[in-house]
């Protein structure tokens, strides 16, 4: 899952040693990696220490919709795979922030910036996941669009980045074939389970479509980042690419994508598609989304709850750290 | 809380491979960094082998010295087989 750019900073002006900072654009520019121990631009650290940051909060939260109905999946084949695919997501968070670590900032710092409310994550995972369709949407739509702005991602100029994305996008197919799977078995069930998937749709689509972050037009970052290798594609492009390759998708499954522009258009080889409210997506990133107080607090809660388990641990390594030193 | 110490992963793919550096993970002691790594990176049967050591342990190079300690290789191409002219009539060499 994967969160776009949603804290803005100022671009700032260098202070930087100009040879050094032309050394550095050039092995960028020639795709090379840079390495934790490189030297890099102090807005490069920040830009990429906040980008992967937010991808990892993504992965965490992300946990907590799908979480949500495991005790509820209608069999035991679907609760296995539940399980795995929210494991996965732990899996995802811990790779991130293993790599936003090697850039200077440590993780008890960044769960405390998740948990303060100060980081942002993904606006996707502040929408209440109703039924049990909801579940096949998320994989199908939700782990879809991470999946087209992940894949571009293994080839970041970061090579800690670049390295967790390749692990990401190895385990995220799975999401998205098991989510379009639920799908069909409700597409092609009873009336009432077509209406559940077809209603799970439209209450996802649009959300997805944001998943990709504002239009080009009011990303002013975007041209730095893809200078630097941290994008590699903007979010007009991606989302373009989504949603060519998703309607097809909607169709073999019988169900209507709840947008009324929705046109092929043969000229541009591929569909024009309606306005995305941003409204919406400002206000939701601004934490209204419909359950984003909800999703902190069992955040929250989960890592108080659990503080127990953490300090037993702690303990039990310096019992034995004192023994050694006895012996 | 203080974060608990950093360690570095390697798995072994399978037997006859060298271990390969996979990432890393925090925990307060050698076996709950085995067992963290264990989830972390061979839910998908990656590996047959898991090694964890102390990131603070690893001793590395500095890029700075990229140069020093790398290039004096570039001026030696007399360690390259292909350094050498060999008629083609000679076989087996």
């Amino acid at each position: 899952m994967y969160t776009t750019e949603l804290q803005k900073s100022k671009p700032v002006q260098s202070l930087e040693d100009p040879e050094k900072l032309a050394a550095f654009e050039a092995r960028v520019a020639a795709d090379e990696f840079i390495e934790p121990k490189d030297w890099m631009p102090e807005a490069y650290r920040r830009t990429l220490t906040r980008q992967i940051s937010q991808h990892a909060h993504s992965e965490i939260v992300g946990m907590l919709p799908e979480g949500n109905w495991i005790t509820r999946a209608p069999s035991l084949r679907r609760k296995a795979i539940l399980l795995a695919k929210v494991q996965d997501e732990a899996g995802h968070g811990l790779y991130l922030y293993s790599a936003a670590e090697t850039l200077g900032t440590s993780r008890d710092e960044m769960i405390e910036a998740l948990h303060s409310g100060k980081a942002k994550y993904s606006t996707i995972f502040n929408y209440p996941t109703l039924t049990w369709a909801d579940i096949g949407a998320i994989g199908w739509l939700v782990d879809g669009a991470a999946i087209m702005n992940q894949v571009p991602l293994q080839r970041t100029s970061y090579g800690p980045y670049a390295r967790a994305m390749v692990r990401v996008c190895k385990e995220e197919s799975f999401h998205q074939r098991q989510g379009y799977e639920i799908m069909i078995h409700l597409a092609a069930g009873t009336a009432e389970q077509k209406r559940m998937a077809q209603d799970a749709l439209n209450r996802w689509w649009w959300p997805s479509l944001m998943m990709f972050g504002p239009p080009d037009a009011d990303s002013p970052n975007t041209a730095q980042s893809m200078r630097w290798r941290i994008k590699r594609d903007t979010n007009d492009e991606l989302r373009q690419k989504f949603v060519d390759i998703t309607v097809p998708q909607a169709e073999a499954l019988g169900l209507t994508v709840p947008d009324p522009d929705l046109r092929w258009n043969e000229a541009k080889g591929g569909y024009d598609f309606g306005d995305v409210d941003w409204e919406e997506f400002y206000a939701v990133v601004k934490g209204e989304g419909p359950v984003a107080k909800e999703r902190m607090k069992a955040r929250r809660e989960a890592w108080e709850k659990n503080a127990w388990v953490r300090e037993a641990a702690a303990a039990y390594a310096e019992k034995h750290r004192r023994k050694a030193e006895a012996a | 809380m203080k974060d608990w110490p950093l360690w570095e992963v390697f798995v072994r793919a399978k037997g006859g491979m060298s271990h390969r550096h996979v990432g890393s993970v925090h925990a307060p002691d050698p076996e709950i960094a085995l067992r963290h790594a264990r989830d972390t990176y061979t839910r998908r049967m990656e590996g047959v082998s898991l090694w964890v050591v102390p990131s603070a342990r690893i001793v590395a190079s500095d890029p700075s010295d990229d140069a020093a300690m790398f290039d004096p290789a570039e001026d030696k191409i007399y360690r390259h087989p292909t350094f050498y002219d060999i008629p083609d009539d000679v076989k087996h060499i």
